[in-house]
């Protein structure tokens, strides 16, 4: 029996995905640095070392790239291994293994085998994590055809894409935003799983559609609370799934809004935001009423003082802002109404550091 | 050594080289459309593996395969197909000469990028570890692999979880058209690194057959008896150019003195003289196991020939698995 009488954290829903997915399935295996190590991956992976046995879920050497190359093997001979890295920007020393063995398998094999290994890569912003801490690269994933490329928001989501994630017979890139771990929600008990390669509609409106992925969804949805107040509503549609993307649920809003705003936590260039922007503006020309427009991270690298850190993030005003200005609205009190938190790099008080 | 395992390994090891060979006649003709690494001089190491080890157990190569996967037993028709782009292909003619894989004989597949099959391979027995399948893993791989990270990433993790795996280094001096001297300290030997890093070692010469299947036997035997990880590092040399099928010593990144010294040390023809020379194999023997192997030769490239091309919509089909 589901209840959905309990909130937990993000965090808490990951940990749990994992637990009953290990119950449920005796070839999963789960490894990574720190899994097993008292801070437990900001506690996602908590108790399953003593619950599982250190045969299945183990810390692993610093080597991300073997490590990787290591879960294609296993997976081609009967496992299913959940990888976990702290930081994505590790990971990068891994591109070989994920992109010319993972990737690529199934497809270049012929059909016969598949990978199905699952990488959680932790994500964010802020806190001086600086360039090479901080980098949301899901477009470069979302690049790649034979990769999954999953990014939730809330811990509903969280849980059962994740379980979906492990079960799934291909290579997946689970992307958790180190922002969205303290969010709570309400997360039913047991095991259940959500379908990958289906988005969201987290708001309904008629006047802006709001195509959002991962922590960029919470700002979203302040800027919406706010824009209501001024008689505005917007679609909102959280992707939560990357690669495949669902196209269908993008396109039937536009048709119905006309203005489509795609928010990205990545870079600007080469965006999963700019991706869409494209799509809708090829597939949906017709039913625009004005030019589309996107806001992501700048083309830059994350600086680490907190100092240049303000104003850098996309925030609920700069969101308000460009939805008021496609309806050619005045927005000149909205950053008076909505300043910049202070402080500005941490996503509450829960957060203290060190990363 | 029985002679029966002696026969087999020739036999074995000529089958790999007429393969080859063929491939070498018919390439200039620009049907097999894909870069193509031949294993001709490198016959003795995937011919004593192969009658070493069981179908259950598993083996991953390289971007030059061939020997390799039909040293594991892999279906002939199957590789040649592949290599000729046909959908009778062992990968349906999406992987091509660097892709080949034979799972029904633990042929688990090969790499194009220079160790990027070491930890899949390493991958491979971790499953079999925890599954107690009690296969091993054996990983073919090149002198210029162990210059990668992930040769050193993949030994010392096997190395950490006592895995069932051979790794089994055919030193053929050249990386593409660099040679060792350039790439590694001298005087430093590669299976010296391997024997620090934990692992269990033996050098051998990998031109000699009888000598490499003993090596091999006796590193399973240790891998099997829960010793641990086992190395080997076979002295080989390739005749032909790196990628294609001609001779290439005159460009100049090799003496001919040197392929000479090397061609007389022939894995083959030294098998076949002893063989003949203790008189344990005849000449007619021989003949007979010539026109064996070019009559299934003949078959397999007439098959892969008269097979179709797969449809041009299969190139959109496969990203997933369903």
């Amino acid at each position: 029996m589901q209840s959905n009488n309990r909130e937990i954290t993000f965090a808490t829903a990951i940990n749990e995905a994992i637990h009953e997915t290990m119950a449920a399935n005796d070839n999963v295996i789960c490894y990574g640095l720190g899994v097993t190590d008292p801070k437990a991956v900001f506690d996602t992976t908590k108790n399953l070392e003593q619950k599982f046995g250190s045969e299945r879920v183990f810390d692993m050497p610093t080597s991300e790239n073997a490590m990787t190359g290591i879960a294609v093997g296993a997976s081609l001979n009967g496992l299913i291994p959940l990888m976990t890295h702290q930081r994505l920007d590790f990971f990068l020393l891994a591109m070989d293994q994920l992109i010319n063995s993972a990737s690529k398998w199934h497809y270049m094999f012929g059909s016969q085998q598949s990978v199905p290994i699952t990488i959680r890569l932790i994500l964010g912003r802020g806190w001086g994590q600086g360039p090479t801490h901080s980098q949301n690269l899901q477009a470069w994933f979302a690049h790649m055809p034979g990769l999954k490329v999953v990014m939730p928001t809330t811990p509903e989501d969280a849980k059962g894409l994740l379980t979906a994630s492990i079960l799934d017979p291909n290579p997946v890139v689970f992307l958790e935003h180190r922002w969205l771990h303290n969010v709570k929600g309400f997360v039913p008990e047991g095991f259940y799983s959500k379908p990958i390669g289906k988005a969201k509609k987290v708001k309904s409106g008629i006047d802006v559609t709001i195509v959002t992925m991962s922590y960029m969804t919470i700002e979203a949805l302040h800027a919406v609370e706010y824009l209501e107040k001024m008689g505005i509503s917007c679609d909102v549609i959280d992707l939560l799934t990357i690669r495949p993307i669902d196209w269908d649920s993008i396109f039937n809003s536009v048709k119905v809004t006309g203005r489509i705003l795609a928010l990205d936590t990545g870079f600007t260039t080469g965006s999963v935001a700019g991706e869409i922007i494209a799509r809708v503006s090829m597939d949906c020309f017709d039913f625009l009423k004005c030019k589309p427009s996107r806001l992501a991270m700048p083309d830059m690298p994350e600086p680490t003082s907190p100092a240049l850190t303000k104003g850098f993030y996309v925030r609920a005003s700069d969101i308000v802002i460009a939805v008021i200005q496609m309806l050619g609205k005045d927005f000149s009190m909205v950053k008076n109404d909505l300043p910049e938190p202070i402080p500005h790099d941490i996503p509450g008080d829960w957060f203290k550091g060190p990363f | 050594m029985v002679t029966d395992l002696n026969l087999e390994l020739l036999t074995l090891m000529m089958r790999i080289r007429m393969v080859e060979e063929e491939i070498a006649r018919e390439y200039p003709k620009g049907e097999m459309r894909c870069p193509t690494h031949l294993s001709i001089g490198q016959e003795a190491v995937p011919a004593a593996l192969g009658l070493c080890v069981s179908i259950k157990d598993m083996a991953m190569s390289t971007h030059r395969g061939h020997a390799h996967y039909i040293g594991k037993g892999g279906n002939l028709k199957s590789m040649i197909a592949e290599i000729y782009g046909k959908s009778t292909g062992c990968s349906k003619g999406k992987g091509g000469s660097m892709h080949l894989i034979d799972n029904s004989v633990g042929f688990m597949g090969t790499s194009a990028i220079v160790g990027n099959s070491i930890p899949v391979g390493v991958g491979l027995a971790l499953a079999s570890k925890i599954r107690k399948t009690e296969q091993i893993s054996c990983i073919f791989f090149g002198d210029g692999a162990t210059e990668e990270g992930s040769y050193y990433e993949s030994v010392n993790f096997a190395v950490v979880k006592k895995l069932p795996v051979l790794f089994l280094c055919e030193n053929n001096l050249y990386s593409v058209y660099s040679p060792l001297n350039v790439r590694q300290p001298e005087g430093r030997k590669i299976s010296t690194v391997a024997k620090a890093m934990g692992l269990g070692v033996d050098e051998v010469d990998g031109n000699n057959a009888i000598e490499s299947f003993k090596s091999i036997e006796s590193a399973v035997q240790r891998i099997q008896n829960n010793q641990g990880p086992q190395f080997i590092e076979f002295s080989t040399y390739r005749w032909l150019e790196h990628c294609g099928v001609n001779y290439d010593n005159d460009i100049g990144y090799r003496t001919e003195e040197e392929y000479l010294r090397w061609k007389k040390n022939d894995p083959i023809s030294k098998l076949k003289d002893k063989l003949l020379q203790e008189k344990l194999i005849s000449e007619v023997q021989i003949k007979e196991i010539i026109a064996k192997i070019e009559f299934e030769i003949k078959e397999a490239f007439a098959f892969a020939k008269e097979s179709s091309f797969p449809e041009n919509s299969e190139a959109y089909i496969g990203e997933y698995a369903i």
